[in-house]
């Protein structure tokens, strides 16, 4: 494997910002049909690696080869130009155009004779790229009415459409479904075959395991080492990312169920897919709630919580009827939910920790009728950054610069501040790295301990069975079935999760 | 190497405080052309004005921190005004019946009602039908201007301008607060101070400040935590239109007159010095010590450039232009660092 020809290398890449050295002396050798996995903890540094590649970083010093030929791309569209492209895990994408709109914008096919955008060339040319790689997607839909996953297909046909050469993915699979997954597996493999150079970012080791070829681990801004992926194996990573060693994945499981808690009769959404659901969740459980992408697992959530039209059902909190009309009933009744999209719906970018950590719960830090008291949001703001362990320079900083792990803690702490008795946590641990995974697991785990009941919806199979009590799986907007997480096994789930697709 | 950073860090700070630096250039330039300009008269003249604007740029503030707008502002200011000096007279054409003025905070109380009517309006239209309120205001700007006509032609007024205030009224919006030498220093300064304090305070001490901050910066996960997003948005265009209302009471004794014109385009200097002070459109963010310099700085630099006697059709060109710098220098602080 090591003959094959080296298709893209960057060498002694160093990049600053004020106060921060992202990029330290980093370097990456990327060979000819293969895939490369991108590791490391957030923050250290791949995405900036990746970011000086395609000109959006300038970087400060080191030089980048492409085919033996020194490169500065000036931007990703020159770098796309050139054969080099990017998956993003954010996809930039017109949304409310439409599929081939996308595929061919900066570049749109021309009719022949005249000036115009032919828009039967598009279709044809994008019909020819889907084919080839086995996409579903008819060309003429709009962006925004497609899942996450079709999205991205449609970002790995435009890539293939210009020809790359080098495809960058960066955490491809963070909103993928297992089947998606693997069909998005196909493709890499596919795409290797025919001699393409893969970078893959992720956090995912048992994917990474399976997929790459290679493995170039960094730390802090720091390159420490490239392994081969078949000698290589979970914990050698983990150790080489952290610079410790991390025994356990899960921390001990040492809570305690008690009685009867949560009752959800019957419940049934007007306008989404969530049809007549009931179960029951006990004090000090961990309950977790698998399915694939749609399958209603957040609608099960946001219905419950009362940010979501309720056709029916209801919702008994100890034997007592609760109405959560909205999210504030909701929070009366003792309820608190994490949003799966931490930048969408989570937090607020350009406020600072203390108002971010505060908002759910202000009316408790009243001085009088009118007056907020400072000192004890001050102290509020503080018990969560101490208790969490969240990393920020202080309270008044803006929480967009933190990285998404501490982000996530912040908005825990949101929660906590509003003292929930049911907190319902959609994808907790999603683009966050492997230390801070692990202290939320802890904090999950503590809150059960407490007596409370928690809610996880995830779609990291092995998360839910290191965690849960018991585990409910959704399917195509119904309750497929409940297991049992200590004797369940990833194929019952799987199969249950297929019930009604 | 170094060198390149230390132009490139110095060019960065000229650029984000360009506003600041032009202002000063203004001063420095009018001082020496007319060295009248920073004497006594000039800088309470400043004052005063700075002051009489304030209101409305408070009010707008709140209705940029949700992201949004008001343009409606300069016609309710106008509104307000009219209604003010019609109620305030002694002889009111608009209401011949009326013989006698009706009581002053009986009139504050009015034209505060009824600029909290229209930034109802406002607010319920853009929480409720998820309007811009650039549209939502567009709209009431024209429905409070065609209100202000109609109400003009009432009575055996005609569409006349309205004056003839009593004079306990213009007493307690113009009377003299101290004097500085022979120059005195206008009641309605202490209270624009006041209602900065108060506004202030609504901002960063209560739950619907903190509530505001939040809607403008991301409703969606406002909603989700808990925060009445409707109510925020309606709270903070009544909130403006009580402020607009203020100010149109102040500017019928200040001007001593009101005309169907008052208060028209106030909003664009208003949006303007909140720009300036860095209230940004981003959303989310803003300090009233921002409005405050704002307000300040835009009347230093207009009272510089009546003092060295640019025509006033200039004045909408140098605005403009003002605007556009600010909004860009401003955005250059949320856009990704490359």
């Amino acid at each position: 494997m090591s003959e094959k020809n080296v298709l893209l290398k960057m060498e002694h890449i160093s990049k600053s910002f004020p106060g921060v050295k992202a990029l330290d002396d980093v370097q990456l050798e990327l060979k000819a049909g293969t895939v490369h996995a991108l590791m490391g903890e957030n923050g250290a540094g791949k995405s900036t690696l990746m970011k000086c590649l395609f000109g959006i970083y300038h970087k400060d010093e080191g030089k980048i080869f492409l085919d033996g030929k020194e490169v500065n791309f000036k931007d990703s569209k020159d770098a796309l130009e050139h054969g080099v492209a990017m998956v993003h895990q954010e996809l930039n994408q017109a949304l409310k155009r439409n599929v081939m709109d996308n595929m061919w914008l900066g570049r749109f096919p021309m009719m022949d004779k005249l000036p115009v955008v032919s828009e039967k060339k598009m279709y044809e040319q994008t019909m020819e790229v889907f084919k080839d790689l086995g996409i579903n997607v008819n060309p003429k839909t709009i962006m925004s009415e497609m899942p996450v996953s079709q999205r991205q297909m449609v970002e790995i046909a435009k890539a293939v459409s210009y020809n790359a050469k080098v495809i960058v993915f960066d955490e491809p699979t963070s909103s993928l479904t297992e089947v998606e997954v693997e069909h998005l597996f196909k493709i890499i493999n596919d795409l290797r075959n025919r001699g393409c150079g893969i970078i893959y970012i992720s956090h995912k080791m048992d994917e990474i395991l399976r997929i790459s070829d290679e493995v170039t681990i960094m730390r802090d801004g720091k390159y420490i080492a490239t392994k081969d992926s078949k000698n290589v194996t979970m914990n050698e990573i983990i150790k080489l990312m952290v610079g410790r060693e991390i025994t356990n994945v899960y921390p001990p499981k040492d809570n305690v169920v008690g009685d009867k808690y949560l009752e959800v009769k019957n419940l049934s959404a007007e306008y989404s897919k969530l049809e007549d659901v009931s179960f029951t969740g006990y004090r000090g459980e961990v309950l977790g709630v698998a399915g694939l992408d749609g399958a209603g697992r957040t609608e099960l959530l946001e219905n419950i919580f009362g940010i979501a039209t309720r056709r029916s059902g209801e919702i008994y909190v100890d034997g007592k009827r609760v109405l959560n009309r909205n999210s504030r009933e909701s929070i009366k009744n003792g309820f608190a939910m994490l949003t799966e999209e931490r930048r969408a719906t989570g937090i607020f970018g350009v406020r600072d920790i203390q108002a971010n950590s505060t908002v759910s719960s202000l009316e408790r830090y009243l001085k009088g009728k009118f007056m907020l008291d400072d000192k004890k949001m001050s102290e509020a703001t503080q018990w969560g950054i101490d208790t969490l362990k969240t990393k920020t320079p202080n309270q008044k900083t803006q929480i967009k610069n933190l990285s998404g792990g501490n982000q996530q803690k912040v908005i825990i702490t949101r929660w906590l501040l509003t003292n929930p008795s049911i907190l319902l946590l959609d994808e907790p641990t999603r683009g966050i790295d492997v230390g801070a995974k692990y202290e939320i697991y802890e904090l999950i785990l503590k809150l059960a301990k407490e007596g409370k009941l928690v809610i996880v919806v995830s779609s990291e199979m092995p998360e839910l069975l290191g965690i849960c009590d018991r585990i409910l799986v959704m399917s195509g907007g119904k309750l497929a079935g409940e297991v049992d997480a200590r004797k369940t096994s990833q194929e019952e789930i799987m199969t249950l999760a297929a019930k009604y697709v | 190497m170094n060198k390149k950073i230390d132009r490139k860090k110095i060019l960065d700070l000229i650029l984000n405080n360009a506003m600041y630096i032009i202002i000063a250039l203004v001063v420095i330039y009018v001082a020496i052309k007319r060295p009248k300009f920073l004497g006594v008269a000039s800088i309470i003249n400043i004052l005063s004005l700075t002051a009489a604007k304030l209101p409305i740029a408070l009010g707008i503030a709140g209705c940029i921190v949700l992201a949004g707008t008001d343009i409606s502002a300069g016609r309710i200011v106008g509104l307000s005004s009219v209604i003010t000096a019609s109620l305030l007279t002694n002889v009111s054409k608009i209401w011949p019946q009326l013989t006698q003025a009706l009581p002053i905070p009986l009139v504050l109380l009015i034209v505060i009602a009824v600029g909290a009517l229209i930034g109802f309006v406002n607010g319920f239209s853009v929480a409720e039908f998820s309007l811009h309120p650039y549209i939502v205001t567009l709209s009431t700007q024209l429905i409070t201007y065609g209100i202000i006509l109609l109400y003009m032609q009432g009575g055996t007024n005609n569409g006349m301008s309205l004056s003839g205030m009593i004079e306990p009224y213009k007493e307690l919006i113009t009377g003299t607060l101290f004097k500085i030498g022979t120059v005195s220093v206008p009641m309605y300064v202490l209270y624009a101070l006041i209602f900065t304090v108060i506004i202030w305070f609504i901002w960063n001490k209560t739950v619907f400040g903190k509530n505001m901050f939040a809607v403008g910066s991301n409703p969606t996960a406002a909603e989700v935590s808990g925060v009445n997003v409707k109510k925020t948005i309606i709270m903070v265009f009544m909130l403006a239109g009580v402020m607009y209302a203020i100010t149109g009471f102040f500017d019928a004794a200040r001007i001593g007159s009101a005309t169907a014109a008052t208060g028209q385009n106030y909003e664009s200097d208003a949006i303007s010095a909140c720009v300036i002070g860095g209230v940004s459109f981003v959303g989310g963010t803003g300090k009233i010590s921002g409005v405050l310099v704002g307000v300040l700085l835009l009347q230093v630099i207009f009272t510089g450039l009546n003092f060295l006697s640019v025509s006033a059709n200039m004045l909408y060109i140098i605005k403009g232009l003002i605007i556009l710098i600010a909004c860009a220098i401003d955005m250059r602080k949320y856009l990704t660092k490359k």
